[in-house]
């Protein structure tokens, strides 16, 4: 599956393109398939977010999970501060 | 300390107004990202993977009480409470919102503060001695030069653009604690026939190209040290390369010219720059060392601690042993205040942390401190009486570790925990490998060893100048780490060599271990780690690595 994520553009925090707008919860992505790239175009031209990407991902029980260990670092928050890594209930970043 | 006068505030305040007015139009989105990003990244102000971050310049490391408080102050109002302490000698805050950024600099403008020039291909903030006017073997206080350099560099007009980014560090030590001949141009002042003048090694770095600096010039006149270094700037920005951002740097430059041919391209455009009259007046230079001015400390017996029996007690002893150098004062040491606590992060400090460090420093130090390239922090001036009670307040807020230059006091970059830059995680493994060598008597027997650990090529980790050095890198998608033995930021400089395979992150935990342990079994006596490989070399290493 193909997800597309960036940056918001206050906050800077990691971001999901749900289908219809952005979450900072990764569970919320949706499955872009082959039709990521104009939505990031369009996305871009918003000027909502910095810099959004395609990634590979893939479907897991607890929903998508990034491929690359890198966008699996951007999904939680850091690994080695457990205390500051994103929970289902924060809306610290919005 | 340096106060800024009338023209450093003004310049400071107006950049604050003048980002202002840049974040709202990019929050009002009149402003696209690629018009914006250059402009955040000249106030410091980058994107990481889980937010904005923003970079604050700590000129040569020193800092007063009052602006250690203001990061604290940061911490707590903008960010998560805490701050991230740097081998640039600054210091980096991970979560900051883009709509709070010139509120940060306002506030940072209140204290003398900025971040400016801590990004971009400009001359970077001037590193320099921790030590520096404490230091019992130097031959003068380095950062009135290093400040001047500041001044002389910030906003020039001609090496904002330059091809690539550049660090200058300056020391007045034979004893190099600011790695000195790794960065693009250092400087040591030095005493000869009773005059001070300036060595200038060029071309030095780290990167995926390090490079030690060769020695350019064997004596410059500290009269002429601008020109002189503004000569070598004008070189590199004649002739550095802009086609490829991999041989951009000047170490590149002076690696393919030759240090002689480059060193005689600047004799030539140093006569030039000469007659422009860029180097100040003595008495200019002079109000600015007078800022630098040894406090009042008064010489004492050499009575260390003030009570018999605070010999009794092994940890305070052991953080005497480790954590305090000699002062040129006696009666006098400085503390290092180790960042680097079983199971922390090696650099961070929470704001009240970062609160205590400061008020120690306003009690017990003059006012002062400093930040490290190691990235601990420094109070210069503590007399001797005094160490018992500031051990106890360190230890009161965690940060009491013993554990400076050993193989805990952990060198590591942000690495992909939060860097965006990085192929691998560097904290955990910082973290493994001081769990790993937790017991403080085994640290002691290995004695000094210095390793250091970046998440990516570009070694903000310093790994090649480590006498362990871990490199993380990304192997099909999986982290994996690349050990190097031998190298040293220090006066006996030199760059580590790659053992060969690399790890996982549980396997350099053992790797390291195996190296340590074969020190242990072949050192000779009084020998470091560094000495030991530099005398058996790398073959009874790569042995117990790989058999």
């Amino acid at each position: 599956m193909k997800l597309l994520t960036g940056n918001d553009l206050k906050s800077g925090a990691v971001t999901w393109w749900t289908g219809s707008g952005w979450s900072i919860h990764v569970a919320d992505a949706a499955d872009v398939g082959g039709a990521g790239e104009p939505i990031l175009q369009s996305e871009e031209g918003a000027r909502r977010v910095n810099a959004p990407y395609l990634i590979d991902a893939v479907a897991t029980p607890d929903g998508p999970a990034p491929s690359h260990i890198k966008d699996r670092v951007r999904a939680v928050g850091p690994t080695v501060r457990r205390d500051l890594t994103l929970k289902p209930a924060d809306t610290w970043a919005l | 300390m340096y106060c800024y006068d009338h023209y450093d505030q003004a310049i400071v305040d107006a950049r604050v107004d003048e980002f202002r007015d840049q974040v709202k139009r990019r929050l009002a989105g009149e402003l696209s990202e690629d018009q914006f990003k250059p402009l955040r990244l000249m106030n410091g102000l980058y994107l990481q993977l889980h937010a904005y971050m923003l970079r604050v310049a700590i000129p040569y490391g020193t800092l007063s009480s009052a602006q250690m408080r203001m990061l604290a102050t940061i911490a707590r109002k903008y960010d998560r409470d805490y701050g991230h302490f740097t081998t640039r000698q600054n210091i980096q805050y991970n979560w900051i919102k883009l709509s709070d950024a010139p509120d940060i600099l306002a506030d940072l403008a209140s204290v003398e503060m900025h971040a400016i020039q801590t990004s971009g291909n400009c001359i970077r903030n001037i590193s320099s001695d921790q030590f520096a006017g404490a230091a019992a073997d130097e031959v003068t206080d380095p950062r009135p030069w290093a400040e001047l350099l500041r001044q002389w560099s910030s906003f020039h007009p001609e090496f904002s653009y330059l091809p690539r980014k550049f660090k200058i560090a300056v020391i007045a030590s034979e004893q190099d604690r600011a790695a000195m001949r790794l960065h693009d141009i250092g400087i040591r002042i030095i005493e000869r026939d009773g005059t001070l003048g300036a060595q200038i090694y060029v071309g030095g770095g780290m990167g995926r190209t390090p490079m030690i600096a060769p020695l350019i010039k064997d004596f410059v006149p500290l009269d002429d040290l601008l020109s002189y270094i503004e000569a070598c700037l004008r070189v590199y920005n004649r002739y550095g390369r802009r086609d490829n951002i991999y041989k951009a740097r000047i170490k590149i430059l002076i690696h393919e010219l030759g240090a002689d041919e480059f060193a005689r391209q600047v004799e030539a455009e140093f006569a030039h720059v000469k007659t422009l009259d860029l180097d100040p007046p003595r008495a200019e230079f002079e109000r600015i060392a007078a800022q630098f001015a040894l406090p009042s400390l008064v010489p004492k017996a050499l009575a260390a601690p003030n009570v018999a029996s605070d010999y009794a007690d092994p940890a305070f002893t052991q953080w005497l042993t480790q954590n305090t150098h000699p002062h040129k004062v006696p009666g006098h040491a400085i503390v290092t205040i180790s960042l680097k606590p079983l199971g922390g992060i090696p650099g961070d400090a929470s704001s009240s942390q970062i609160d205590v460090m400061a008020d120690l420093a306003q009690r017990y130090s003059f006012d002062e401190l400093r930040v490290t390239h190691t990235q601990n922090i420094v109070l210069p001036h503590v007399a001797a009486s005094d160490l018992r009670a500031v051990y106890d307040a360190l230890v009161a807020a965690g940060l009491a570790s013993s554990n400076v230059d050993l193989i805990s006091d952990i060198i590591a970059c942000p690495g992909l925990d939060y860097c965006s830059l990085a192929n691998a995680r560097s904290i955990p493994v910082a973290q493994k490998i001081a769990a790993r060598f937790a017991d403080t008597a085994r640290q002691r027997d290995l004695g000094e060893l210095k390793l250091k650990i970046s998440g990516c090529i570009n070694a903000c980790g310093h790994h090649h100048a480590g006498h362990i050095g871990i490199l993380g890198v990304d192997r099909k998608g999986t982290e994996n780490y690349q050990l190097s033995l031998g190298g040293s930021g220090a006066e006996d400089v030199s760059l580590a060599k790659i053992t060969g395979p690399g790890f996982d992150e549980d396997g350099i935990v053992d790797a390291v271990t195996r190296v340590t342990d074969l020190y242990l079994e072949v050192r000779d006596p009084g020998e470091r780690f560094l000495d030991t490989y530099r005398r058996v070399g790398m073959d009874p290493f790569k042995e117990v690595l790989y058999g």
